[in-house]
């Protein structure tokens, strides 16, 4: 017992100066291996400021001498004369459409379906309960086909209908908006009740204000899921007017695959405003993402 | 009277709390009919039919199981179930290994600011679309790309072109996969590492135990309910990989990189057989379910304990 203290003292007494060198080393190595997973953001950016004849010259210039912007215009097609036009700003614009439009519309439809699950008594409550959390096993792939002939019989492949529509029901949103509503105290609903607010006013007014947080994170969620989206509009759309991103993007790495510099820009193009977001929105995001992935 | 009163009231009060809750669902649960279980049961039919897209809607023939019976003599699906699950079984436990050890070390050696800026550096790759990391790979994988050019200095004369060799290419996507889903993994450790109890920390250090015995002995056990559901959540989005396919390989060389999905997305968009594609997805299905199961059963188990 007393050796124990003894040593105990000791390593604490050497600590502090070997600790400290010990933190400084790791802390260097953790941030090298940091840079070393952010090289393939440097290089793109880099190659999409350069020449093609400098994209691959030895040794790498991670800074270029020039600043190319002839990359960023041939991709946006601005004073492109006949080049081809890959549509670029347009599939932006798409991808914000569809993408603000269906995470608006999986949010309230979630709120919903997570507050009558949480808060509401009524018949088959535990059976739907059931199903829903069946239908988590149930993956997008399986469904694809069916999903393409339903479209296409009624007419609704190559528009933006067929991304935002099914985005109505999205399962795990409606997990987390049942458990946000779980931990409001009832007697909350109650005064509203008692002050004369019908279940639709109590819900807007009073319940829904109290899941903000979740409904931050879901949306963020939400948003980077359908902004990323590549299967679905890769095979419900075929009309170049309605590509998103992720197809125009597709397309041009397809066609200018080779010119690394303009995929390069295009990439660029794909990837800094999600970054943008995430860099300002990483607070709720990471929330909804730890959210039912750690327990206790 | 008045209790006859009373209770026709209460009925009337369940029949309109029944009413308001499935006014809330069902936007919810009409979206889940219409574009999940409805399409389930058709999928389930149609892997059963010889459809083809093309004859259009009900010219098919129920053939019953043949689909499935062919698929195993089929050398495209065969190889596709291989490279899916080698897919699966390298990068998962790859993955789990390295963002494990990197949450602890950051955890426990870094500052807290330095520890979140690493964090969001590492977490970037995840939120960045399939694409657009396809084609920053296949840049950096072309014959004088910085890859190439990393390998030779590596001390490799002679580096194959990745991801137009025959055994390099899927080698070369999951290596891609790996790093784009680190940080992610890496998130979520740290996440769990902080909830974890101190106390085992404290008596650990009092009896002076290594950095190392922490980790092996306190760190890796307390967080295996983590690595449990970063196991099966890593399997299945393993077993949906394909943008990485369709972008950077188009499944080859060969049938070297086809993957399960791409497989189906190919046989019913490119050759339009529904019904064998719908077969393929079904398989997958299958697949998904028995992981699921026993994600179940294991949660089950933990939850009596």
């Amino acid at each position: 017992m007393k050796k124990n203290k003894e040593a105990a003292a000791a390593a604490r007494r050497k600590r502090p100066l070997q600790k400290t060198i010990v933190q400084y080393i790791v802390t260097v190595v953790i941030i090298l291996v940091a840079l070393l997973m952010l090289v393939p953001f440097l290089w793109m950016i880099s190659a999409s400021m350069k020449m093609q004849k400098d994209v691959m010259s030895i040794p790498i210039k991670w800074i270029p001498e020039y600043f190319y912007i002839d990359n960023y215009k041939r991709v946006l097609h601005i004073d492109a004369g006949d080049a081809r036009d890959y549509h670029f700003l347009l599939a932006y614009w798409n991808s914000i459409k569809v993408s603000v439009i269906s995470t608006a519309i999986s949010i309230l439809s979630s709120l919903m379906a997570g507050y009558a699950f949480a808060k509401l008594r009524f018949k088959g409550s535990n059976v739907i309960f059931i199903v829903y959390l069946s239908q988590m096993m149930i993956p997008s792939q399986l469904t694809l086909i069916p999903r393409f002939v339903i479209f296409s019989e009624m007419g609704l492949t190559n528009t933006h209908m067929s991304l935002i529509v099914p985005k109505i029901v999205a399962v795990s949103s409606c997990f987390m908006f049942r458990q946000a509503f779980l931990g409001v105290p009832d007697e909350l609903r109650d005064a509203a009740r008692i002050d004369g607010a019908g279940e639709l006013r109590t819900w807007a007014q009073v319940m829904v204000p109290m899941v903000k947080a979740t409904m931050a994170a879901q949306g963020t969620v939400q948003f980077l899921e359908s902004w990323n989206s590549y299967l679905d509009p890769l095979i419900f759309l075929s009309n170049w007017r309605k590509w998103t991103l992720t197809v125009a993007l597709d397309q041009f790495v397809g066609i200018e695959g080779t010119q690394y510099n303009l995929s390069m820009a295009a990439s660029c193009l794909a990837i800094i405003p999600v970054l943008v977001v995430f860099l300002f929105g990483q607070k709720y995001f990471m929330r909804g993402l730890t959210v039912g992935a750690v327990k206790g | 009277m008045e209790n006859n009163n009373k209770a026709q009231k209460h009925r009337i009060r369940i029949i309109r709390e029944n009413l308001v809750a499935w006014g809330f669902l069902l936007p919810s649960a009409l979206g889940m009919l219409l574009f999940s279980i409805i399409p389930m049961f058709i999928s389930l039919y149609v892997s059963l039919t010889d459809w083809n897209f093309a004859a259009g809607l009900g010219n098919w023939n129920f053939v019953w199981l043949d689909n499935f019976k062919a698929l195993w003599s089929d050398t495209w699906f065969t190889a596709s179930l291989k490279n899916t699950l080698i897919y699966a079984i390298v990068t998962v436990p790859i993955s789990l290994i390295l963002s494990l050890l990197l949450a602890t070390v950051i955890d426990g050696f870094c500052k807290k600011k330095v520890a979140g800026v690493v964090r969001v550096a590492m977490y970037m790759p995840h939120i960045c679309n399939a694409v657009a990391i396809s084609a920053v790979w296949m840049a950096l994988y072309s014959k004088y790309g910085p890859f190439s050019l990393l390998m030779r200095a590596l001390g490799w004369s002679d580096p194959p072109r990745f991801l137009a060799d025959y055994t390099w290419a899927l080698p070369a996507l999951m290596l891609v996969a790996i790093w784009a889903g680190l940080g992610y993994r890496i998130f979520i450790y740290s996440a769990s590492l902080t909830a974890l109890p101190q106390d085992l920390y404290e008596s650990a250090d009092i009896d002076g135990g290594s950095w190392f015995q922490k980790f092996w002995y306190i760190t890796v056990p307390l967080l295996q309910p983590t690595t449990f559901f970063l196991t099966v959540t890593g399997i299945i989005s393993s077993f949906k990989v394909f943008a990485y396919t369709n972008v950077m390989t188009k499944g080859g060389p060969g049938n070297s990189t086809y993957t399960m999905v791409y497989y189906i997305y190919t046989t019913a968009f490119r050759y339009s057989r529904m019904g064998y594609a719908s077969a393929v997805a079904v398989i997958l299905f299958l697949m998904l379910l028995a992981i699921t199961i026993v994600q179940w059963v294991h949660n089950s188990k933990n939850e009596q304990r």
